[in-house]
């Protein structure tokens, strides 16, 4: 239990270092808003429109196989860990459970869903 | 012990790991590792100029990391119009938090023995006491879990800045920054796999304990002995998690400017970077706690060096000596990785976007899910 | 022109909402579009669909000011043209002037003027070599570059008195002679010139990172790139073997040895290793100069185009008045026009000047090679990823000063 508390306080002490330093910048820091300085940097020019568009999909491609292959990441990481003891049944298992992963990623790599163009 | 006693100590060790270890050698590094060690290998003097009052040398350069803080505290705070302030506030802090929150489970040194500590088969053992969790913030079992938890976070302090900024090479930023850490973190959890297999625990300090078995009766069992390939997948996902280069695309400053925190100044901006930095010495002290052997001096053990299995130690040393050496090689293994990092930074270019992607997701993957199978199928063997 | 130019592949705009594209300004005040230029680019995610270049940031009316100019007074100017070679300016405009009046300088002038401009050349090629390296996150190799021009640019500035704005070149002549140390300081400098190349070429050239980022970006056609007018590095990366020193030598570069490198791909990996194979090659031909460099004066004999030393202009009145002539009324050329052309860092640096018979240039044109090179990029970048157009940009070389005039 004290594990735990103690990671409770080492992220209070986090969140309290960033309010120190923000609120430092704030106090002492100086404030003239302008037109232009509250722009968007755009290079220097005004800029088109704002960031609010529609996002390649490519990204959520990359989030979906995240997901897969994180997902089967952290089933593998128990294994691993009692590996030993499962001997080699738990292999056997673990490596049925693998070969899945690997057909995936064969799959989606067949697939283009690697391709980045 | 009581309960306040016991708080009492783990905000000490807080402070001590936080305040005394992480931050200043985080920003001193980037100083000393980071400006002065490149000056040397660009023929250059590098940061020589600011003074400390009263002193007239340029302390090779230290001054200079205090005036750049103190300097940001005086700029001023600009939010851009469109941007959503309350996101834009909050990331800073949402990239700082991880940074702090994943030492807690980094140990320093083996846990405190208040009896008589000694060696039984190249492992310490308490006589006469127990063992007192002294150097490590918090003793988590699922302490290697708890590191890819919060190392996930981290994601969306980069995510939430880009985005919120409402800027487009911010929002580009965010997302290069965000798809690569997700990439990357597949490889960081599969390449540990072999390693827990061999270690049989996620607890970091039993790791670091089991590193201390001697392979042969006189090869240390670091990680990097009996997994040297997950060490290379391991550190060039944990580079790129903390998008170091030659991973650094999502702030690669030629085409993006300065990514995901284009548009963060004073403090905030400051934030963002003493966060990459503090992660940056996580990275390395990760690296030596699971492949370095982390607070093991080889051949040490409770109260001396061993060469062999004897009863008594070989160079007996005091319990006080054993753990300042302890310490000191955690904290060289730690200095190493560190200087590692800034010595690709400053010799290899940067990667381009696709291609990071192709190396995580072709190349480190399938190498990982390789080593994860033999390393479980070589153990299936042997036992 | 348009016709002979190979298609690009169809983008199919009718169906693309502005949703689905960014438009992103890249420059003027961009970390990589150094020389201030904009581009105007429309993202498909990270793919270049449409780049529109905007030049102009930096113009200053060169042209126009050079009407109102002496012959002689033109030379500051021309320094700031291309600023990394301010030589090759300078003795290109010298050499379209001197081809109006159909004067021939002595043959130490052409010889000194080949071995300076070759330092000027490599100091261009550093410049060009080392920021691509630095824009691709290879600060190193970018500071070694730059040591290695701070060197060139010494032996410089022992010749002509300044780094940049050297102004050195004359009508007819130059300034100055070569000093007396030139040739060991060359000497010492050539030397650490080599290892210089061999160290960037160790960490770029076998770098498979570096690798990785230039080759097949950045690519253009032989085709394409003749018709859009490229010259110098760029063209010969694709092919084309066309120098100017080689094809219509001047100066003393039909007297020297040297090779012309030319790449295959046309990507920016060739252009890269097309400009340090001419470093070396610049190397080669300083040395060969150096060695069969003629004696004698640098300047023609003639008291209506050089300036008369200051001892005779203080004590003989001819010389007086020849001082006094060209200072206030300029070099008289005959009515005519011609265009010259010589080999600058970046390509065909072209004068086009047309004199009606007085001391100023009633028209000077230049052809700065950066002009057609960037008008090409759109063709270079399009279809690329946003990050392609970094190496694409420096391996260009554009230079403000040039490209805007």
């Amino acid at each position: 239990m004290i594990d735990y508390v103690a990671i409770l306080m080492l992220g209070l002490v986090g969140v309290a270092m960033c309010a120190t330093v923000v609120a430092l910048s704030v106090l002492f820091g100086p404030r003239n808003p302008s037109r232009w300085k509250g722009t968007a940097y755009e290079s220097g020019s005004e800029p088109f429109g704002d960031a609010r568009i529609r996002l390649d999909v490519k990204y959520y491609m990359i989030a979906i196989s995240f997901i897969m292959f994180d997902v089967e990441a952290v089933f593998l990481l128990p294994w691993a860990v009692v590996a030993k003891d499962y001997g080699a049944y738990g292999f056997v298992v673990a490596m049925v459970f693998v070969t899945i992963l690997v057909v995936g990623l064969v799959y989606e790599w067949q697939k283009g869903g690697l391709e980045w163009d | 012990m009581d309960l306040v006693w016991e708080l009492l100590i783990i905000l000490l060790k807080i402070v001590v790991v936080v305040l005394l270890f992480a931050f200043p050698i985080g920003s001193l590094m980037t100083l000393l590792g980071d400006r002065k060690q490149s000056s040397l290998i660009q023929n250059r003097i590098g940061p020589n100029r600011a003074r400390l009052p009263g002193i007239n040398h340029p302390l090779v350069g230290i001054p200079h990391f205090l005036a750049d803080g103190l300097k940001m505290i005086f700029k001023e705070d600009i939010i851009p119009r469109q941007a959503n302030r309350f996101w834009h506030t909050l990331a800073p802090a949402i990239s700082l938090f991880p940074a702090i929150a994943l030492w807690a489970v980094i140990p320093f040194s083996d846990h405190y023995c208040t009896g008589t500590a000694t060696m039984v088969d190249y492992r310490d053992v308490c006589v006469d006491g127990a063992f007192y969790n002294l150097f490590s913030i918090s003793n988590l079992e699922a302490g290697l879990l708890y590191v890819f938890a919060i190392s996930a976070v981290s994601v969306y302090g980069a995510a939430i800045a880009g985005w919120a900024s409402n800027s487009k090479f911010s929002l580009l930023g965010g997302l290069r920054s965000s798809a690569q850490m997700i990439s990357y973190e597949v490889t960081m959890g599969l390449s540990l796999a072999g390693i827990l297999i061999i270690y049989g625990t996620l607890n970091l300090n039993e790791m670091v304990v089991v590193q201390g078995q001697l392979l042969w009766d006189w090869l240390p069992m670091w990680g990097i002995v009996v997994q040297p390939l997950a060490f290379f997948l391991f550190l060039a996902a944990m580079m790129a998690e903390t998008k170091r280069a030659p991973f650094d695309v999502p702030e690669g400053e030629s085409e993006i400017v300065a990514g995901y925190f284009t548009e963060f100044s004073s403090m905030k901006f400051a934030v963002i970077q003493l966060s990459e930095y503090v992660a940056t010495v996580f990275v390395g002290s990760l690296v030596s706690t699971v492949f370095l052997g982390g607070w093991q001096v080889p051949w040490l053990y409770g109260d001396g060096f061993y060469f062999g299995n004897t009863d008594e130690p070989s160079i007996p040393l005091p319990y006080w000596l054993v753990i300042v050496l302890r310490v000191g090689s955690f904290s060289i293994k730690t200095l190493f990785i560190l200087w590692l990092q800034f010595m690709l930074r400053w010799t290899l270019p940067r990667f381009r976007y696709d291609q990071i992607m192709t190396l995580g997701w072709k190349i480190l993957l399938p190498l990982s899910l390789a080593n994860l199978v033999i390393t479980a199928f070589v153990v299936l063997v042997l036992l | 022109m348009k016709d002979n130019l190979s298609p690009l592949s169809p983008i199919d705009f009718d169906h693309m909402s502005s949703e689905d594209v960014m438009v992103l300004n890249m420059g003027p005040s961009h970390p990589a579009m150094h020389g201030t230029v904009r581009m105007v680019l429309t993202l498909d995610g990270e793919t270049v669909v449409k780049c529109d270049a905007e030049i102009g940031y930096l113009h200053r009316g060169f042209e126009k000011q050079c009407e109102n100019a002496t012959w002689t007074q033109v030379f500051p100017y021309t320094d700031r043209l291309n600023y990394v070679s301010p030589l090759l300016n300078n003795f290109g405009y010298a050499l379209a002037v001197e081809k109006l009046l159909e004067i021939e300088v002595p043959d130490r002038c052409n010889y000194v003027r080949t071995i300076l401009g070759e330092v000027s050349r490599l100091s261009d090629h550093f410049t060009c070599v080392g920021a691509g390296a630095l824009e691709l996150g290879a600060m190193s190799a970018f500071l070694y570059a730059i040591e290695a021009r701070e060197l060139l640019w010494d032996l410089v500035e022992e010749v002509t008195g300044a780094r940049l704005t050297v102004t050195y070149a004359r009508v007819g002549g130059l300034k100055d002679d070569l000093t007396e140390d030139f040739p060991e300081r060359w000497a010492a400098v050539e030397p650490r010139l080599h290892s210089t190349i061999d160290r960037l070429d160790r960490m770029m050239t076998k770098n498979r990172v570096f690798m990785d980022r230039m080759q097949g970006t950045g690519v253009i056609s032989p085709e394409d790139a003749i018709n859009y007018g490229f010259t110098g590095p760029v063209l010969r990366s694709t092919g084309v073997a066309y120098d100017v020193r080689k094809d219509h030598p001047y100066f003393a570069y039909d007297r020297v040895d040297f090779d012309v490198p030319v790449g295959t791909t046309g990507d920016n990996f060739d252009r890269y290793l097309v400009r340090v194979e001419e470093m070396r090659q610049s190397i080669r031909i300083i040395n060969q100069a150096l060695r069969d460099l003629p004696d004698g004066p640098v300047s023609v004999d003639d008291p209506r185009i050089m300036l008369p030393e200051k001892e005779a202009v203080y004590n003989t009145i001819e010389s007086m008045i020849a001082h006094f002539k060209i200072i206030f009324e300029g070099v008289q050329v005959p009515a005519g026009e011609v265009y010259s052309f010589t080999e600058a860092g970046n390509g065909e640096l072209g004068f086009y000047i047309v004199s009606n018979g007085t001391g100023k240039p009633w028209k000077l044109r230049v052809r700065p090679p950066c002009l057609y090179l960037m008008g090409g990029i759109d063709r270079m970048v399009e279809g690329g990823m946003v990050a392609d157009i970094i190496p694409t940009f420096d391996t260009i070389n554009m230079i403000g000063g040039e490209i805007d005039r």
